[in-house]
């Protein structure tokens, strides 16, 4: 950490709040560009030096992500159903956010994506529709993603992918035997497996190491800097311009806007809980697609009683679930899949929404074992095997390492009713409301995700898997891809934020993370994220420069 | 942490630079050194001879070291007294209904651990659904395959066990089928 020291009583040109995925692009973008930036992020500021190989640590407890003890949480699947106590959504809490401890998956969307609603038609009682911009508007920014913060892949290996400007930077990852069984039982059914794309060096780049194979990375933050994090790339860039300045351990409590209704900066706890009022010229809100409408919703004024770039009452709604599926496999031999990145390879065949299945769905299928010693101890043994006792203990010694999954990614279709709200009573460790949820799939992605099973267990099964267990899929478990809630789009009523992420109600204020989702794509949101947080911080870039952000 | 120097000095990595991998490797070592056995903090010693016989039915020695012989107890012990303090309450009325399960199936009997194995294996069968039995048998597992330095997997014996290595670095081929996939 360093870098200048900006007072809080004058106004920097820019102020982001959630330095992750989305924010840590938008400093360094912003500083390169010549602006002052202040970024605040209520989490700490870590180093390579404060991970670890503990599982208990990060899998079990929240080691890198939101404390639900310190910030409690509320969950329903109906209307009717009661508030719950349950960590319905996960993020990152660092700075570097999510990109610290994401597993590294770094799909671009398909071009059908932006403007699947066109393509498939309408769904009654949803709020499908299309993005106000499509792939091409998107794909210089995917490049620059890829090229900035290092991504490895094969391009032209996906027969399915969008048209690309040009080669990832860096190549694919080796197969490891889950890739390798998965490739040929694949192709074996006439489908088309290629080498995953991962935010991950197989290569070093740009002063960062490759990957040792050490097997942490879903989870965990990367020892060896080979985990194309905002945290190891473009941070330490921002803070070389000697105009950005990081925060950590900074909680925002509220934008203010002035008499005019535009934002005039945000006030924030700091480390010490010691309020301050940080005076901004633009503010840029990149603190993921749960907290962003939680902080727009707490920052009501007279002006916005319903909260802030709340006119229309979207903010917190469209809500949508990283849907997905998983199908083991036992083999023979074993396959130590807990060595080395987590994907190697992977399918879209099955990504395309077609309406001859007689419902809208599709997703990617990876190959993945997706489990550390404990996790898999609890959860991913066979429902045949005993669950304590002898047999159970034999049966870890082989599972372990002779089984392999495959995950399927999955679309959650946008609807209002589901939702982040603030609840009435119950408050944070700072005395904020804390954040509601409410969330049910549609019956048309449960309907995809049986049938993606299928397809998995079709594989696993050409693979020569010698028993095959599927995981229960009506269990939506926790939301760690955050998307909708500010939802992009041209209609002022219909939307939050326009196309480059400002919002409808305020001209200075600007959204850019996975609120901005119109649709959930087949999930594996960041590269999208990090290449929307490239196209908006040009476009305010260059605005600044015309001196249209006042 | 399971890496010898062994491993760094003989091995190769592709692209990793040795410096990152030693520097983290050194790092993880540190962090894992084995801390002296404390007293029990928490659970009394009646309790955790119980706790420890329920969770021996859980992973039993023989085909390798058992919850006992890794240190379990010591694990349950410490986060009850750390990072699952708030579970306090959950053990004292888990084993105090554990207590009125074993009285009623075996009138007379002084404790979980004086059962015979038969005897205990019964009562787990009798408890197996209960959420005091899940919160047992996660802390059970976390004690036999967690990070060692939470007082359980003794030596490692839980990774052992399942085939698991915690290293900073690992070559490919890691298993059979990409090893021939190459040939």
């Amino acid at each position: 950490m360093s870098g200048p020291r900006f007072r809080h009583d004058e106004a920097v040109d820019f102020l982001v709040i959630g330095v992750g995925a989305a924010g840590g692009v938008m400093v360094k973008e912003l500083s390169a560009a010549g602006y002052s930036v202040v970024g605040l992020e209520q989490g700490p500021y870590l180093r390579e030096n404060d991970y670890s190989h503990d599982e208990i640590k990060y899998y079990f407890r929240p080691g890198l992500t939101n404390d639900p003890k310190t910030q409690p949480m509320l969950y329903r699947r109906g209307e009717k159903d009661p508030f719950k106590p349950f960590k319905a959504v996960e993020y990152g809490r660092q700075v570097g956010g999510g990109s610290v401890h994401f597993t590294g998956n770094y799909w671009r969307f398909h071009e059908s994506d932006f403007h699947e609603r066109s393509l498939f038609g309408e769904i009654p009682g949803t709020g499908f529709a299309d993005w106000p911009i499509r792939y091409a508007d998107l794909e210089p920014y995917y490049a620059k993603a890829e090229r900035e913060l290092g991504v490895s892949g094969l391009s032209g290996a996906n027969p399915f992918e969008a048209p690309r400007s040009g080669p990832y930077p860096l190549p694919p990852m080796p197969a490891k035997s889950s890739g390798v069984l998965f490739e040929r039982a694949a192709k074996k059914l006439g489908l088309h497996p290629y080498p995953a794309p991962v935010a991950i060096l197989s290569q070093p780049y740009r002063g960062r190491p490759a990957c040792s194979n050490c097997g942490m990375c879903e989870a965990f933050g990367c020892e060896m800097r080979a985990k194309s994090s905002t945290l190891v790339s473009v941070i330490p860039e921002a803070e070389k311009t000697g105009r950005c300045e990081i925060r950590p351990g900074s909680y925002v409590r509220k934008i203010e806007v002035d008499a005019r209704g535009r934002a005039a900066g945000a006030i924030y706890y700091d480390a010490s809980r010691r309020e301050i009022f940080q005076r901004a010229k633009v503010v840029v809100v990149c603190a993921n697609g749960a907290e962003t409408p939680r902080l727009l919703l707490m920052s009501k004024s007279n002006r916005f009683p319903q909260g802030l770039a709340n006119s229309n009452g979207l903010v917190g709604k469209y809500l949508m679930w990283d849907l997905g599926c998983f199908t083991c496999g036992l083999f023979e031999h074993p396959l130590n899949e807990y060595k080395g990145i987590q994907v190697t390879r992977l399918i879209h065949d099955y990504y395309r929404a077609d309406p001859k299945r007689g419902f809208y769905g599709g997703g990617g299928i990876d190959a993945r074992f997706d489990f550390q010693p404990a996790s898999f101890a609890l959860d991913g043994l066979p429902p045949d095997v005993p669950k304590w006792g002898a047999e159970y203990k034999k049966a870890l010694a082989t599972y372990f390492t002779h089984t392999m999954g495959l995950l399927s990614h999955a679309t959650s279709l946008a609807m209002e009713k589901n939702r982040v709200e603030l609840d009435p009573d119950v408050k944070d460790a700072w005395g904020l409301p804390a954040m509601r949820v409410t969330y049910d799939a549609h019956p048309d992605d449960m309907k995809s995700l049986a049938w993606l099973q299928d397809r998995e267990a079709e594989i696993l099964d050409a693979a020569g898997a010698r028993k095959i267990w599927r995981m229960p899929i009506d269990d939506y478990g926790t939301n760690r891809h955050l998307m909708g809630t500010c939802r992009m789009g041209t209609d002022p009523k219909q939307s939050v934020v326009n196309a480059f992420g400002r919002t409808h109600d305020a001209p200075n204020l600007f959204l850019v993370d996975g609120s901005n989702f119109v649709t959930s794509a087949r999930q594996q949101p960041t590269a999208t994220i990090q290449a929307l947080a490239y196209r908006t911080a040009e476009h305010l870039a260059g605005a600044a420069r015309r001196g249209e952000l006042g | 942490m399971g890496l010898s120097r062994r491993d760094w000095v003989f091995g190769s990595i592709g692209g990793a630079a040795w410096a990152d991998v030693l520097a983290a490797a050194q790092h993880a070592h540190e962090s894992a050194e084995a801390r002296p056995t404390a007293r029990l903090a928490v659970l009394d010693r009646a309790t955790a001879a119980d706790v420890e016989a329920l969770a021996e039915q859980i992973l039993p020695s023989g085909d390798g070291p058992g919850a006992r012989e890794v240190g379990v107890i010591w694990f349950i012990d410490r986060a009850l007294q750390t990072f699952d303090s708030d579970r306090r309450a959950d053990y004292r009325d888990g084993m105090a209904e554990v207590r009125r399960v074993r009285v009623k199936l075996f009138p007379g009997s002084a404790s979980v651990a004086a059962l015979s194995d038969e005897q205990q294996k019964q009562l787990v069968r009798s408890i197996e659904t209960t959420a005091f039995f899940g919160l047992l048998r996660q802390h059970t597992v976390l004690g036999f395959l967690g990070h060692p330095k939470y007082g359980g997997n003794r030596g490692q014996a839980g990774w052992k066990h399942i085939g698991f290595e915690s290293r900073m670095a690992f070559e490919h081929p890691f298993g059979y089928y990409d090893a021939r996939g190459r040939e």
